[in-house]
């Protein structure tokens, strides 16, 4: 159970999930994975679907809900969206991100400009 | 932590449904597939190859599914599910030693939950009204300067005190009052009881209790002069004598030979507010002047015979209802002092005051005297569990040691630790929940016994003995505790293997298993220990029972019959005959043939019942105050109960209402009044009661010592009246008839005369050593019990050393053999191994011994004549037992004698 424990990577990409799922509303796994892939400017190529694990995981803590609906193409999917508890999470995590990221950032630059 | 919830509570619906949450996970990956397929195609691939990279850029399907399958279960509950499983195989592989386990952990549990059940009805549950933390009992704060007649075991106050405080309070929201006892259900001849209750008007209201039929009574019920106005009965009444009829209201009911009609029936789980015994029919207070045609209670101010019940206001508490209760008592107590009290204790009357005591779970004469009885049995059930536990853990422990290959080849092929504990402790989980199952359903067969055994026939117990919550989370923590108890040492000790040992040797050897066997026989020594406290216990109960049987009561209760006679109640005898009436029945009684004796008694010795006063002789001046027990009889008494008449006469038919008052004393009440031993002629005094002034009797007669109330007491000194000189003699009589003639013979023969004699009389007959044996009732139940218990452990310990008896044989056989080939006597191995057993034993019993003296005194005042650490018991308790586990290490012992020399050489 090794791979449950929050590390950065993982919590990276529920953190992208969930941002994905609160800008574009309703998404399938697919349009998802594109998505984060897209944003990244192709930066980022996914596995498609190591997203799934991350959807289980957001689902489990009810910060999203799945749906089966239609897609633009007349297939059957599953759709996800962003909860109320989800929005406040993501909120959170962002703030929690930031800080962290800026903390590493300033201590990577003390570091190298001590050299 | 909200999140953590949501997500076990997910992998739960996961693991418990996981077929639909699989095929769903599939379509979604097969939609998403065909997706990343649409959008190659747009990107101009040859379908082929479009559906080859969009699987790749999805990745491994099956791993995906298996990721996701792992995150939405309980991979470590699967785990145990395997184990519970595998468990449940080996052990039905091994019937003999399932069963084994299981029955012992039955009985160990079963007992436990069944005394747990009892404790829990009779002490720690409410009683089934609404909100019954708010009621309280209304009572004298301090009794003393009480006189007349108490009907109660209960705290109780007199029908005036508590008209008067039902009138003048507000310090309760409701209050309520009853009284209890006996109605007779027959129109005449042979007696037949039922439980009695008398309510006032708001009992149902203020309780609660809504009818299941009919109607409750009301305040305009209960107003004096009432009458019969009509009977509420208990569902298990209305079960009982009416079947359940759903047109019993309006249905007539008997109760003391008047016609009462039934208005209501209360719901299943009421029984009244006194636990141990439910009521059969209840009737308004009013209505005791009518059921009662001599001796009103209701005017009587000094009968005591009422218990109060209030409910605190909402505000309200204890202190504060003390509080004003104390303000209004002075008011009660000065207008309803009754003109007869008497005037020595006038003062302390007008200076009563009420308080409350909590009454939510309702008053009990059976907690009382029981509670400790109970929590003794408890502890003594708990030791039979640990012994069942101790025997279990040895059990497991010789069957890791079989197994230990079959561990160690799991060890190497890859099982971890933690998996083999788990294994191990599955099917210890296994053995107890089976144990726990099959021990509830012998609890309650035993809870019923034990109730059974505890009431009389005259008096049965009534206990609500339901399964609820907290009985089932007592038995199955119980079973867990067990569980861990016996299945943890062997558990761990089973997965301590190391697999470079494991293909060395299967044979045996005579190293291989020191450590364990050592901690084995630890637990046989212990065993031993515990069985001997409670065979130690078994043995002083048994030893009090046997001398409370014996002791000198200072009568014969042998071919003596007891006959409850209710006279004058239908038949119509003044007074001033019924003296005559009596004298006459018991010299018909008395020309029976087989009859030795007949008299009469008002208090049967040893029924319970208490009549003291203050005596002093004549002319001292209350110098020499002695309180005296008082009884009356009639001539012939003495003779029938085998009292020996020292001086003086017996009293005759010639003392009568209008000759001098006389008296017969015992010897312990002239000793204390310092008579000495020729007391006849002198004369003592007896202080006022409510019914009679302050008066002298004579001493006519000196018997010798007898006991009174119960049969541990001292002689105590006792003061005979005479029948014969009672003015006003009560409707009801006790003929104590001595008869050489078999039991059944003689009670038929004195029931025809009864009938003879007139129609209208009731008679119950009853041997007189039912009536000791009804007051030894609790006595008999611990010395059953403690014996049960004790047999029980004596054998699991003896089961225990035959265990390790034979697994240490079976590991030294080829050693015996040896020592046989070499010359040895077969007489030699065996006292080898009986001298190894002995050594087990000793320090049992010598530990136990120690343990025994220290735990029995917890039940030093149950006992009758033994100490907790009576020398003789002790001695016989580890002979006892030292003798069953070595006839028990016997078997295995003959075993190493047979072993044949050749067949060991061969083998090495």
């Amino acid at each position: 159970m090794a791979e449950d424990k929050p590390g950065i990577l993982q919590g990276t990409l529920d953190l992208m999930v969930l941002k994905t799922l609160e800008t574009m509303g309703p998404l399938h796994g697919y349009g998802i994975a594109r998505r984060i892939e897209q944003t990244s400017e192709d930066a980022l190529q996914l596995n498609q679907g190591t997203i799934y694990p991350s959807l289980t995981r957001l689902l489990q803590k009810k910060w999203i809900t799945g749906e089966w609906g239609t897609s633009e193409n007349n297939r059957k999917a599953k759709f996800y969206s962003i909860t109320k508890a989800g929005r406040k999470q993501l909120a959170h995590e962002a703030r929690s991100w930031e800080r962290i990221s800026g903390v590493i950032g300033r201590v990577l630059k003390t570091v190298s400009s001590g050299e | 932590m909200l999140g953590w919830l949501r997500m076990v509570a997910s992998r739960i619906c996961g693991w418990l449904w996981p077929r639909r949450a699989d095929e769903e996970f599939a379509r979604e990956l097969e939609s998403h597939l065909e997706m990343l397929t649409a959008e190659n195609v747009r990107r101009v691939m040859p379908p082929e190859e479009a559906q080859r990279a969009a699987r790749l850029r999805l990745g491994g399907m099956m791993q995906i599914s298996e990721r996701r399958r792992e995150m939405h279960t309980l991979p470590l509950l699967e785990a145990f599910v395997q184990d519970v499983r595998y468990g449940l195989r080996t052990l039905r592989k091994s019937p003999g030693f399932t069963s084994v386990a299981v029955l012992t952990l039955a009985l160990g549990i079963g007992a436990n939950t069944a005394i747990f059940q009892m404790i829990d009805a009779l002490r720690l549950r409410v009683i089934p009204v609404k909100e019954p933390q708010e009621l309280m009992t209304v009572q004298l704060a301090d009794p003393t300067g009480m006189r007349g007649s108490e009907a109660s075991a209960y705290p109780v106050l007199t029908n005036a005190i508590w008209e008067k405080l039902r009138d003048s309070q507000e310090v309760f929201s409701g209050l309520l009052a009853w009284g209890s006892n006996s109605f007779g259900l027959t129109p005449g001849g042979e007696g037949r009881l039922a439980q009695g209750l008398f309510v006032s008007g708001d009992f149902f209201q203020v309780l609660g209790v809504r009818p299941l039929m009919g109607r409750v009574f009301t305040a305009s019920d209960d107003r004096r002069g009432c009458g019969l106005p009509g009977a509420v009965v208990s569902y298990a009444f209305w079960q009982r004598e009416l079947g359940g009829d759903p047109s019993a209201i309006g249905h007539q009911l008997t109760v003391n030979y008047h016609a009462v009609e039934i208005i209501g029936v209360t719901p299943p789980h009421f029984f009244g507010l006194e636990v141990g015994r439910s009521y059969d029919v209840a009737v308004p207070i009013c209505s005791q002047a009518v059921l009662w045609s001599e001796g009103n209670w209701l005017d009587g101010g000094t009968v005591w015979w009422l218990n109060v019940v209030g409910r605190l206001k909402p505000a309200s508490t204890r202190e504060k209802a003390n509080a004003q209760l104390a303000v209004i008592s002075p008011g009660i107590f000065q207008s309803t002092l009754p003109s007869n009290y008497p005037v020595e204790n006038v003062k302390d009357y007008v200076r009563f005051k009420l308080g409350v005591a909590p009454a939510g779970s309702g008053v009990s004469w059976l907690r009382t005297q029981y509670s400790a009885s109970l929590s003794l049995l408890l502890g003594t059930a708990g030791l039979v569990l640990l012994i069942a536990c101790a025997n279990l853990a040895n059990l497991m422990l010789a069957r890791a040691t079989t197994r230990e290959h079959e561990f160690t080849v799991r060890f190497a092929i890859g099982a971890s630790r933690s998996r083999l504990i788990g294994h191990s402790m599955a099917e210890s989980l296994v053995l107890a929940l089976l144990g726990g199952a099959l021990g509830l359903s012998l609890a309650g067969a035993l809870s019923q016994f034990l109730v059974a055994s505890l009431g009389t026939q005259d008096d049965p117990l009534f206990l609500d003995l339901k399964l609820d919550w907290r009985l089932l989370a007592f038995t199955f923590g119980l079973a867990s505790l067990t569980c861990t108890l016996f299945g943890l040492v062997p558990a761990l000790r089973a997965s301590r293997v190391s697999p470079a040992e494991a293909f060395k040797t299967t044979g045996r050897t005579a190293t291989a298993s020191r450590k364990r066997y050592g901690f084995r026989q630890g637990l046989v020594v212990s065993q031993v220990a515990l069985s001997l406290v409670l065979v130690v216990g078994a043995l002083l109960f048994s030893g009090s029972l046997r001398n409370l049987l014996t002791v000198d009561t200072g009568f014969s209760q042998n071919g003596v019959v007891l006959a409850d006679l209710d006279l004058f109640r239908r038949l119509n005898v003044p007074y001033a005959a019924r003296v005559e009436f009596k004298q006459d029945l018991l010299q018909k009684i008395r020309a029976l043939p087989g009859v030795v004796s007949a008299g009469e008694v008002e208090i049967v010795p040893l029924s319970g019942s208490n009549t003291e006063n203050l005596v002093w002789v004549e002319g001292t001046k209350r110098a020499s105050e002695v309180d005296s027990k008082f009884n009356s009889t009639s001539d012939g008494y003495f003779k029938t109960m085998s009292i020996a008449l020292l001086a003086g006469r017996d009293f005759s038919p010639q003392d009568t209402v209008s000759s001098p008052k006389v008296a017969i004393v015992n010897q312990t009440l002239a000793r204390k009044l310092g008579l000495g031993s020729n007391p006849i002629g002198k004369t003592f005094r007896r202080q006022a009661t409510p019914s009679e002034p302050e008066q002298s009797f004579e001493i006519v007669g000196l018997v010798a010592d007898a006991k009174y109330s119960s049969l541990r007491e001292d002689f105590a000194p006792i003061a005979f009246l005479s029948t014969s000189q009672d003015p006003q003699p009560a409707p009801f009589a006790q003929f104590v008839i001595h008869s050489a003639a078999p039991m059944a013979e003689a009670v038929s023969n004195v029931r025809s005369v009864v009938a003879e004699a007139s129609p209208l009389i009731t008679a119950d007959f009853q041997p007189f050593e039912t009536t000791i044996l009804a007051g030894l009732t609790r006595e008999r139940l611990m010395a059953k019990v403690s014996g049960f218990f004790g047999l029980l452990a004596a054998l699991i310990a003896a089961v225990g050393l035959y265990g390790v008896m034979s697994y240490l044989v079976a590991q030294r056989r080829n050693e015996f053999g040896i020592r046989v080939a070499l010359g040895a006597q077969r007489r030699d191995v065996l006292s080898l191994v009986l001298r190894s057993a002995a050594l087990l034993l000793a320090p049992g019993l010598v530990l136990g011994a120690f343990l025994s003296v220290a735990a029995a005194q917890a039940a030093r005042a149950m006992l009758f004549g033994l100490k907790p650490s009576d020398p003789g018991v002790l001695v016989a308790a580890m002979a006892g037992l030292g003798f069953i586990a070595l006839s028990a290490s016997f078997l295995p012992a003959r075993r190493a004698m047979r072993v044949d020399p050749m067949v060991t050489l061969r083998y090495e």
